[in-house]
């Protein structure tokens, strides 16, 4: 009945299926191996002077690095106040305004920025900021960090505001709302919740970078004040600890990279949670 | 009858009453279109001077060396005489390393997530992968040093060197010292990283994939892989080219997880375990140190090349998908 062939189709129909099942498992269980030693090794590094103390000189262990966490928060600050409404209006324009060949360029180039690698976006942060007065600064990093919010602001702002139904818009209008009005009262807030998803999307993802900070925001071992000095981040201390010589830095690179994880994402669950309610409302 | 609104509004501008408020409100429309607009074209406007300052600060280098810069493998800061062929060649070798590991088992295991897994055991995997692609790349790179760098320096690199080693052709690849850091390690750290886009994107489309098609083939008496292979695969190829685009365009700009694990060193090697350098990692290590005038150039014209390689990529993907799907029909 069954011929070698059918025998062959058999059993490589069972051999390859086979290989697909040990592929994916291979791949979670390497990726959550790696993401579990790095909970363990962070857990167990962290303590609650890393996030109240600066870093202690060379030589000394202890110390936290409490002014990497406030300069993370501060370069994010400037990125949002830069990146986001560029991105949002933006967005805007390309879902309700945009005509043809101008929209098709604003998007491609759109889709261009958003593949410039990072490190490239450093020098060109660092050409237009730092050149000019010749100093690293809090600002030039979060000029880095605001270009690339822009771009993924753009598109999802866009992808959100083209899912809301046209009748929506018509019905507004019909009242005698005008165009502006119509977007401002009823398209941008019935597309609230999927907008905030991307922006928050976006801020999580440069929170994490750190090619574009390393000669712009420099890095600074003490407190930065205000926006023009170098400023410290997390990632870029994960970054100088894990290639340093020490053990104890070593560890506290665990701890960053723990703390800068949790922070990445949680801000990701957090934009799919608003997502998920936006929806189901 | 809005058009007749609008024509009657822009005749005879009204002075008072409701008119004159629709009036209002219609010059609100027009400042609201400027708006936006002037921000899109914001965009463009910082995009071109992306280029434009790429290419004005590379200009002593670019007239320095001219296009020998592509191909001369000389990296001397010390002589002021720089070449970005290492550089390419790091860039391009640890690209496709992690392209060669990635893809197998990334379209693996998203044929097994699509196919073969209940659904909702393969949403929850596929929700924890998508959070694995915004882990930040200066974390991989950490894991990096401290699991890939010693697995590489004290089993996996002598492992490779006694039994691929011998091979011929193959083996040359697999010669040397090993010092654990290098274009292997640096690839595969690649490959982790870009895992998960490969399974999310192609699983998404795969999932497309009408359920007709499967039945069709298992009815004409397929067996299972050969209808995903033979049939699910090649509709859903153009989705799955663009999951290897995006890998790719991640891996050749990847900085910080390359940089801590390649070991720096300007030089061309046979061997994938020897230290090497990406463009990326060469700009990363030494754009802060870069004394000389013409040094700071050269290296900002490294980034030049970078950004013409993915603009490059870009173009190509574009291209590919929109011939995919000009050629006619998704059935291969």
């Amino acid at each position: 009945m069954s011929s070698p062939r059918i025998i062959w189709r058999k059993s490589l129909n069972f051999v390859m299926l086979t290989l697909t099942g040990v592929a994916a498992f291979a791949v979670v269980s390497v990726l959550f191996l790696i993401l579990g030693y790095l909970i363990w090794n962070g857990g167990t590094s962290l303590s609650w002077n890393f996030f109240t103390q600066l870093p202690k000189p060379v030589g000394e262990t202890g110390g936290g690095m409490a002014n990497a966490i406030v300069g993370s928060l501060k370069l994010l600050f400037l990125a949002a106040v830069m990146g986001l409404p560029v991105g949002l209006l933006a967005g805007v324009y390309l879902a309700e305004f945009g005509g043809k060949t101008f929209s098709f360029i604003v998007r491609y180039t759109t889709d261009l920025l958003n593949g410039v690698p990072s490190i490239v976006i450093g020098i060109f942060a660092y050409s237009l900021v730092v050149l000019p007065v010749k100093h690293f600064s809090a600002l030039a990093g979060g000029v880095a960090l605001g270009i690339m919010v822009i771009p993924i602001t753009v598109r999802s702002t866009e992808e959100f505001l083209r899912a809301v139904p046209g009748n929506m818009r018509e019905a507004a209008m019909a009242l005698g709302a005008s165009k502006w009005k119509t977007i401002a009262t009823v398209v941008l807030p019935a597309a609230s919740g999927g907008i905030l998803t991307g922006m928050l999307l976006a801020l999580a993802r440069v929170a994490g970078e750190t090619a574009p900070l390393l000669f712009t925001a420099f890095g600074n071992r003490f407190w930065s004040h205000g926006w023009g000095q170098p400023i410290a981040s997390l990632p870029v201390m994960i970054y100088t600890y894990a290639v340093a010589p020490y053990d104890d830095w070593h560890r506290q690179a665990w701890a960053a990279g723990l703390v800068l994880l949790a922070l990445v994402l949680l801000s990701n669950l957090g934009a799919r949670f608003i997502l998920a309610r936006s929806k189901a409302v | 009858m809005s058009a007749a609104a609008t024509t009657i509004a822009h005749e005879v501008p009204p002075q008072a009453g409701p008119r004159a408020f629709l009036h209002r409100l219609r010059q609100g429309d027009e400042i609201a279109h400027l708006i936006t607009l002037t921000f899109a074209a914001l965009i463009l406007l910082l995009t071109s001077m992306l280029v434009y300052e790429l290419w004005r600060n590379s200009h002593l280098s670019r007239s320095a060396f001219g296009w020998a810069f592509f191909w001369t493998k000389v990296w001397d800061p010390n002589f002021d005489n720089f070449g970005a062929a290492p550089f390419i060649y790091g860039t391009l070798v640890t690209s496709a390393v992690a392209l060669v590991l990635a893809v197998p088992l990334g379209l693996a295991s998203a044929i097994f997530l699509s196919e073969l897994a209940p659904r909702n055991i393969s949403d929850v995997i596929s929700f924890l992968i998508d959070l694995l692609a915004a882990v930040p790349s200066v974390i991989y790179g950490l894991l990096g040093i401290f699991i890939v760098v010693p697995l590489m320096r004290t089993t996996l690199g002598s492992l490779l060197i006694n039994t691929v080693g011998n091979l011929p052709y193959v083996g040359a690849l697999f010669r040397g010292p090993n010092y654990g850091v290098g274009f292997l390690t640096a690839g595969i750290v690649l490959a982790i990283m870009v895992v998960p886009f490969i399974i999310s994107v192609s699983r998404e489309v795969l999932l497309t994939v009408p359920r007709e098609q499967r039945e069709a083939a298992m009815a004409l008496g397929a067996t299972r892989w050969e209808s995903t292979w033979q049939v699910v695969v090649p509709w859903a190829r153009t989705g799955i080219m663009g999951s290897v685009f995006l890998a790719l365009a991640r891996a050749l700009g990847e900085t910080m997880a390359v940089t801590m694990v390649i070991g720096n060193a300007a030089a061309i090697k046979a061997s994938l375990l020897a230290p090497g350098d990406t463009i990326a990692s060469t700009i990363a290590n030494q754009f802060t140190e870069a004394t000389g005038d013409l040094y700071l150039s050269s290296l900002i014209e490294l980034g030049l090349v970078l950004f013409l390689i993915t603009f490059i990529l870009n173009g190509l993907a574009r291209i590919l998908i929109v011939a995919t799907e000009r050629g006619g029909g998704r059935p291969a």
